[in-house]
């Protein structure tokens, strides 16, 4: 009952807000700068330009090898690396690459980056430029975990999926946060669907604004969602330092598994990652 | 008159440009601005004929010309009507139809046909599309095969495999439908609103293909010609589906390694001009396609033996040292037939090139009335070692009906054949046999309609004749 009046509330807050958003662009439709606002950090604090050919910064990244526990906890089929033909700098660009083949008793290898240990921060704007791949069965994520989490194991470290995608839905981009009580199949979540577009046939920001009691999701010049403890069904474990993670999965439970038409190899292409703060 | 108005509208335009320029406005005018364009519309049907468009059945093939009409009532999508087909039952024709303009169009800006669909029962649409278009020959024909269509309306996709091609296109959409043999769907109703072209934005991944995606490997002989084949463009949709069309040759651009050796037409004709080899592959939207052909030429076929029986002897299928007893369907299309066959130009005459065969037929246009000849006689050349045809001289009987059963291959009702194996054959020459007309045929040869081949799977014949010593 009270979440329902809660619910019919913010509704009309938000209807209210429609209406007066659109007398706001009426009125002001002739001017140069129709962009919404997305995020409002603008103290660099982290950036890699991907500049450097080979190998990417080893004082930023580094790396998860191999399948972990059952394929990382979702049944991925992927056997993770950090050979240059699953991830390498080149042309300013990070490539992360799926290739089909046999490896250690994995059908698929991968890499997944990740920046524990060298660099963690609470609360900021991280973004990262990327243009994804596609095909079913391929799944690329940029995503945050909890810093203590070999203190405080998973779910109850935190988790923050900046941006997740399935590969056979080109133009719907995901975005969660997983916590104790709202993990897995019941982490909070909402997608994005890009219209007129797609995510695998040009770069797109995925970014988050993350301050006390709020992660505000966007992509590119959009805001498209906001979480605050008000929406998550336990505990707010976002007030702690968190850190990086980019990788490029293949199959699971998240995504299913590939299929014949599926092409390999499959390259998530990172142009910049960069973290603010207020 | 006319042309101080183009002047002047040249001035205007030179003008704006001018201005555009002062105002540092980043949008430019295209190089072409000078030149005539055809209208980007790319509404086909709305809720009515769009702009110059109008109905086109193929009666000559057998279409039921009263099977479209245009729906009002209940079962339109959005607006105030739609396009209704009435699915004829097996043997009464079929849908088949062309939507043309006589205001050529520009699609460039667009990147597929969209079109709104459902049916009075679950069905599969044969073949819908668009690009058929008398004054190009069909040059830019795109085909959607067996599209599943149910009894929801439910958006459909076809790509566009390279817009920048229909720049004056008149084919806005085709499609053909219909029982194609007792107890294939019929009878039913289909419905389609809002046909148009769009751009989707959501059209990506283009992954051509011809020779269906196999990289082949052929030997030919110099002067002889071999059609690409298997070309298809597809794209990955916003659902995942990775949609392929059959695309006409024209929307590729075909290269050859060694033009020395082989030619390749905008038509897709490979034209094998020299000895040496050479590889065959294309590109299409600036994406080159999956598959090619590696193909060889020792030099020209040697001519098969020259005929020595005398024509007064003889009833001729095939061959350029007689006058034909009746004319020929060498590509008859039998279901589940992979055979290629052409008519191939050689120094030394026609030939008949067989390739890829499982089975497939000569069909007598009229049938050979055999009674007083005693013998078959055929040429063959085979390039692989190993290889045998296998040949079925058919009797149609007096219903002139070729009967054949379809899970066995033999001949029912009135029908007879006789059938023979061409084996022993010698690779790089030209085996002569002579096949006596005896057997389940040897009293009933009045009406010799069809030569059934199967085996192979890649030979040449010449010289098809029948005759009496």
């Amino acid at each position: 009952m009270n979440v329902n009046n809660k619910y019919s509330k913010i509704q009309r807050i938000s209807g209210l807000w429609c209406l007066v958003a659109l007398f706001t662009i009426l009125l002001t439709a002739c001017s140069a700068d129709e962009t919404q606002t997305v995020a409002t950090f603008t103290n660099l604090v982290m950036e890699d330009n991907f500049d450097v050919e080979g190998r990417p910064d080893a004082s930023i990244w580094g790396y998860d090898i191999g399948t972990g526990v059952n394929g990382w906890g979702n049944q991925e089929l992927q056997y993770y690396t950090s050979r240059p033909e699953n991830v390498t700098v080149e042309n300013g660009v990070l490539l992360i690459t799926a290739q089909q083949e046999a490896f250690e008793n994995s059908q698929y290898t991968s890499a997944r980056l990740l920046t524990k240990d060298l660099f963690e921060q609470q609360y900021g704007r991280f973004e990262a430029r990327i243009r994804l791949p596609y095909g079913q069965g391929i799944w690329p994520a940029f995503w945050m975990l909890g810093a203590d989490i070999d203190e405080n194991p998973w779910p109850g470290a935190g988790e923050i999926d900046i941006m997740e995608y399935r590969g056979q839905n080109p133009t719907v981009l995901i975005g969660s946060v997983h916590g104790p009580g709202y993990s897995g199949g019941q982490a909070i979540s909402k997608e994005y669907v890009l219209e007129n577009d797609r995510f695998d046939t040009g770069f797109h920001v995925f970014g988050i604004e993350w301050g006390p009691e709020y992660i505000n999701y966007y992509v590119d010049d959009v805001l498209y969602n906001q979480i605050t403890p008000e929406d998550v069904t336990g505990t707010w474990v976002f007030n702690k330092p968190f850190y990086i993670l980019m990788n490029l999965a293949v199959g699971g439970t998240f995504v299913g598994s590939p299929n014949a038409e599926t092409q390999f190899p499959q390259s998530m292409i990172v142009d910049y990652v960069r973290v603010y703060e207020q | 008159m006319k042309n101080k108005n183009y002047i002047s509208l040249r001035s205007v335009l030179f003008l704006c440009l001018g201005i555009v320029v002062l105002s540092g406005c980043e949008r430019d005018f295209s190089d072409d601005v000078e030149f005539a364009t055809f209208p980007a519309n790319g509404d086909v049907f709305i809720d009515a004929f769009s702009a110059g468009l109008d109905y086109f059945p193929f009666v000559d093939a057998g279409a039921d010309p009263e099977a479209f009409s245009v729906a009002t009532d209940d079962n339109v999508f959005m607006g105030s009507a739609a396009m209704r087909f009435d699915v004829p039952a097996f043997g009464n024709g079929f849908v088949g139809a062309a939507f043309n303009t006589t205001v050529n169009r520009d699609l460039s800006s667009f990147d597929a046909l969209t079109f709104y669909a459902k049916a009075s029962q679950a069905a599969s649409i044969n073949a819908i599309g668009f690009g058929i278009s008398a004054e190009t020959s069909n040059k830019f024909q795109v085909t959607l095969n067996n599209l599943a269509v149910s009894t929801r309306w439910e958006k459909y996709v076809i790509p566009i495999p390279d817009a920048s091609k229909l720049v004056n296109e008149t084919g806005m959409f085709w499609l053909a439908e219909g029982a194609s043999f007792e107890g294939d769907e019929g009878g039913y109703i289909l419905w389609l609103d809002e046909v148009q072209f769009e751009k989707l934005g959501t059209v990506a991944q283009p992954n051509p293909a011809i020779f269906a995606g196999a990289e082949l490997v052929e030997q030919a002989f110099t002067g002889s010609n071999i059609p690409i084949t298997g070309l298809t463009q597809t794209f990955n949709l916003d659902n995942g589906v990775n949609q392929t069309v059959t695309v006409a040759p024209s929307y590729f651009d075909f290269s050859s390694t060694d033009e020395n050796v082989a030619l390749v037409s905008e038509l897709g004709e490979i034209s094998i001009v020299g000895e040496g080899t050479s590889t065959i592959s294309a590109i299409l939207g600036n994406v080159r396609a999956n598959g090619s052909l590696e193909v060889t030429s020792n030099g020209a076929l040697q001519t098969a033996p020259e005929p020595t029986t005398p024509a007064a002897n003889v009833k001729s299928i095939f061959s350029d040292a007689y006058t034909n007893d009746t004319a020929s369907n060498f590509s008859p299309g039998f279901g589940g037939s992979t055979t290629e066959v052409s008519v191939t130009s050689t120094s030394g005459g026609d030939v008949l090139a067989y390739t890829n065969n499982n089975f497939t037929g000569i069909i007598f246009e009229n049938t050979v009335d055999a009674s007083g000849l005693t013998f078959m006689h055929v040429d063959v050349y085979v390039q692989e070692a190993g290889t045998e045809v296998g040949i079925q001289i058919r009797d149609i009987g007096a219903n002139l009906t070729l009967e054949t059963d379809v899970n066995t291959g033999l001949p029912t009702g009135d029908d007879a054949d006789r059938r023979f194996d061409l084996t022993g054959l010698t690779v790089g020459q030209w085996t002569s046999f002579d096949i006596a007309l005896d057997g389940d045929i040897a009293s009933q040869k009045n009406n010799l309609g069809a030569l059934i081949l199967t085996g192979g799977p890649n030979f040449i014949f010449d010289n098809i004749y029948f005759y009496t010593e």
